[in-house]
């Protein structure tokens, strides 16, 4: 695995040559993943913001749930959980095509071609998802930010006005909390992309195999996703 | 799998290696090609090892593959002109007439825009010969270029490797158990078992072969209610 991301850091001047795949593995990404990113983002916001509202207004911290809220979100909801979306969304597809491609001869007939498997089929995915997760990390934000503070505003038992939990989130979240979530979630593309397409490149024994392929990218994908975040929660606290 | 294999192909020849499912020719026809590496021995082109360095891409190789190995996600068009696009040979209206050239020769004219899985077995082995062509190959390998055919598909097949052959003088190595396919278009064949050459020669040859697994191999037959056991059993 390590190999082969080295190969693919290797192989990053073809990108602009391989740039019309780079682009359909990117919208194929957002197509697939926008609407989910949306919901899941928009209800994480509000259930923040449901459990820890009631208790801080209890205890007198109103003005600080739109902080708390913004926080979790942007440090570590919004990276983590969109990463391990992406896993079983694209990670699965990307491991289930490589594989079968594996299985099917695709590949062996790339590779009879001179054709460089990891510069035809690694290299533009993991460009596109170390692109595009970022980019749908700062959108799940941005929503979960939202989701947080209608339900701050509609909920009787936190009861927080529209603007005031926005400007405690504004005192409280500093441009480079949001840097260090979406940092996070670059290097979680790049662990999810390379698991999965790793995976689908060691496919073997047909369908059965596909699925187990499949199966191990994204549980692999999952424990490295939070393997990587606590390392770079400890890096990025200092 | 493979055990002390020693043979020869000339250039512009058909040679064709045939022996029973699972003796080892597909593994064969992938260590040719570089997709796996032989535990011992050598693989030699023009007295050159392909183990040292850039020998197999300083020679136009191709293989059809038995599936076909056409890339599901692209048209045929697409996948016929994958070598050129890739390697950035020619600019894209050539390569869209070569494509086209080529798929008129194995009759295939105006499937440009298909995709592989709107073709029958027969075509997409056609469409992968006419993938194989677009290289200008020097050397042509075919793995079970007839297997999950029709009688009908298997001669056009045939003819499309014999006429390549003459037309073009490309060396073709063809690897298959369908002796019908063997005898129509090889210049010599070898028959393997279990990884070992039991005969090799003109198809004449190796018809008057007097090796008991080779001469069971030509002559096997279904016959109902026999009590037949084949050798290739005992034998194993």
């Amino acid at each position: 695995m390590v190999i082969l991301f080295w190969r693919t850091l290797l192989a990053l001047p073809q990108t602009w040559r391989q740039r019309q795949k780079v682009f359909d593995q990117f919208f194929e990404i957002g197509n697939a993943s926008l609407l989910m990113v949306c919901i899941l983002s928009f209800f994480i916001g509000g259930v923040i913001a449901l459990q820890t509202g009631p208790v801080l207004v209890e205890r007198g911290l109103a003005s600080a749930v739109g902080g708390v809220v913004g926080i979790a979100i942007c440090k570590e909801l919004a990276p983590v959980m969109m990463s391990i979306l992406i896993a079983g969304r694209i990670g699965s597809a990307m491991a289930a095509e490589i594989g079968s491609m594996r299985v099917y001869q695709e590949i062996d007939a790339l590779r009879t071609m001179n054709i460089n498997p990891i510069t035809f089929l690694v290299l533009p995915r993991l460009v596109a998802i170390a692109v595009a997760l970022p980019l749908l990390v700062v959108f799940s934000i941005l929503v979960g930010w939202l989701g947080g503070a209608l339900v701050s505003v509609a909920n009787t038992r936190i009861d927080i006005p529209f603007e005031a939990f926005f400007t405690n989130l504004n005192d409280v979240v500093a441009i480079k909390d949001v840097v260090n979530g979406v940092f996070k979630s670059f290097i979680f593309a790049l662990v999810v992309g390379t698991v999965c397409c790793h995976q689908g490149l060691i496919t073997r024994g047909g369908p059965r195999g596909i699925g187990r392929s499949v199966t191990k990218a994204v549980v692999n994908s999952i424990v490295l996703i939070v393997l990587f975040d606590y390392i770079l929660t400890r890096i990025l606290l200092r | 799998m493979l055990k002390g294999l020693d043979f020869d192909v000339q250039a512009g020849e058909v040679f064709v290696i045939m022996g029973p499912s699972g003796s080892g020719k597909t593994v064969l026809l992938k260590h040719l090609v570089g997709l796996e590496e032989p535990d011992a021995g050598d693989i030699l082109i023009q007295g050159e090892s392909i183990r040292s360095g850039d020998v197999l891409s300083k020679y136009r190789l191709a293989m059809v593959f038995q599936s076909g190995g056409l890339l599901n996600s692209l048209t045929v068009g697409e996948n016929v002109g994958l070598y050129l696009s890739e390697h950035r040979l020619k600019p894209p209206a050539e390569i869209a007439r070569i494509v086209e050239e080529k798929l008129e020769v194995v009759g295939l004219a105006g499937t440009q825009e298909k995709m592989p899985s709107e073709l029958s077995g027969g075509m997409r082995k056609r469409a992968a010969i006419a993938r194989a062509l677009v290289i200008e190959p020097q050397l042509i390998l075919y793995d079970e270029p007839t297997s999950e055919l029709d009688p009908l598909s298997a001669v056009v097949i045939a003819e499309e490797i014999a006429s390549l052959n003459q037309r073009t003088g490309v060396t073709s190595l063809v690897v298959s158990h369908d002796r019908d396919l063997a005898f129509g278009v090889a210049d010599r064949i070898a028959v393997i078992h279990e990884g070992r050459i039991l005969t090799i020669g003109t198809p004449e040859q190796v018809r008057q072969s007097s090796e008991p697994l080779v001469r069971e191999f030509l002559s096997a037959g279904f016959k109902r209610n026999s009590s037949w056991k084949s050798g290739y059993e005992k034998h194993a």
